[in-house]
């Protein structure tokens, strides 16, 4: 994949992210938005430098949100072994199981991409 | 005096397009439109595959195809050549297709007075498997010059397809291509996958894809 691709993904996904912060300010009767916050699994397809070089130029364009800050929490990749039960770190084993070497795994956490929380502000009372 | 307030959301990215994939099938499923999203790589053969598909399929079906790329116009005067009716949407640079941009396209196209659309995705294994496009099966084309391992690599592709077409297999001699490698990594994340290899110059293997298709499109559309 090139470096091209990618960051079209990050922008297409930050207009996503824009778009509800939004909502959920004009909903809050809110004038502006201070920052979002989002969860990021680190297998996840989003990169997070890439996501906030494309924050950096999209929120410029948004009058309620020209200073919002994006910040990102990683969640990390834990799989689990539905044969010896344990939980390992997803990304130096992969499928296998480095406990008792099954395939019979499945991702427990890491794939996430979620808005976690959203910080606005009004100027009255 | 600013008065600053936290909104817990705990939401995720893709809920609001997830939402209205589900207004884009609920209208299908009433229209007795089936849509079907093809995803591959670039330079896989889902334009060759496809127009093979609508020679055999056009008799029985009113067919409409959905092209999506970047830019360009090239598929879609390929797919108009066979005589059924096709559109190009533009991603606008975007790597993927949302289910918003569907739902213009089918608009567009008038899908609730065709039997099958098809919409051909951006040729990209990544992001499109991410964005439900609200269609009804999701398929994905890998092709033997690709390598086996392609399932390894973007597990989510093959997660969220119902159907896999190996194309190519005409130059299976001539590559280190393992089909039973290819089918064991595709079934470990998607034990449900129906797998199909054909080759889209020679015509082998379309029967076995065509008649799934065919079954598919029946059930959704209650013929």
């Amino acid at each position: 994949m090139t470096e091209g691709v990618t960051s079209m993904h990050e922008l297409g996904v930050v207009f996503n992210v824009i778009d509800r912060a939004r909502e959920v300010a004009i909903e809050n009767k809110a004038d502006q938005i201070d920052s979002v916050t989002l969860l990021i699994g680190q297998v996840s397809t989003v990169i997070p430098s890439y996501l906030k070089d494309c924050w950096k130029w999209a929120v410029k364009k948004e009058s309620m949100m020209k200073n919002a800050e994006l910040k990102v929490l990683t969640v990390h990749a834990i799989n689990h072994c539905d044969d010896c039960g344990e939980d390992y770190d997803a990304i130096p084993h992969g499928k296998t199981c480095p406990k008792c070497g099954s395939s019979n795994t499945w991702l427990l956490q890491g794939n996430e991409f979620i808005i976690d929380e959203i910080e606005i502000s009004d100027s009255e009372s | 005096m600013k008065n600053v307030r936290v909104i817990e959301l705990k939401e995720s990215v893709f809920a609001s397009n997830d939402q209205e994939a589900e207004k884009v099938r609920r209208q299908l499923k009433e229209d007795r439109t089936f849509l079907m999203n093809l995803m591959s790589s670039p330079g896989s053969g889902k334009t060759t595959t496809l127009c093979r598909t609508i020679k055999d399929l056009k008799d029985s079906y009113s067919i409409g195809v959905m092209e999506a790329d970047i830019d360009g116009d090239v598929d879609a005067r390929t797919i108009a050549d066979t005589g059924v009716s096709s559109i190009q949407l533009h991603t606008g640079g975007m790597c993927h297709l949302d289910a918003g941009m569907t739902r213009q396209g089918l608009d567009e196209i008038g899908a609730s007075e065709l039997d099958l659309v098809v919409l051909e995705n951006v040729g990209n294994l990544v992001c499109p498997a991410e964005f439900d496009t609200g269609a009804v099966k999701n398929v994905a084309i890998l092709s033997v010059p690709e390598g086996h391992d392609k399932p390894l690599k973007y597990p989510l592709m093959f997660q969220v397809c119902q159907a896999m077409i190996i194309n190519k297999i005409d130059v299976l001699p001539y590559f280190d291509f393992d089909m039973k490698k290819v089918e064991e990594f595709a079934r470990e994340r998607n034990p449900e996958i129906q797998i199909f290899p054909v080759s889209a110059k020679t015509g082998e293997g379309f029967e076995a894809w065509e008649s799934w298709l065919r079954e598919q499109v029946d059930q959704w559309n209650g013929r």
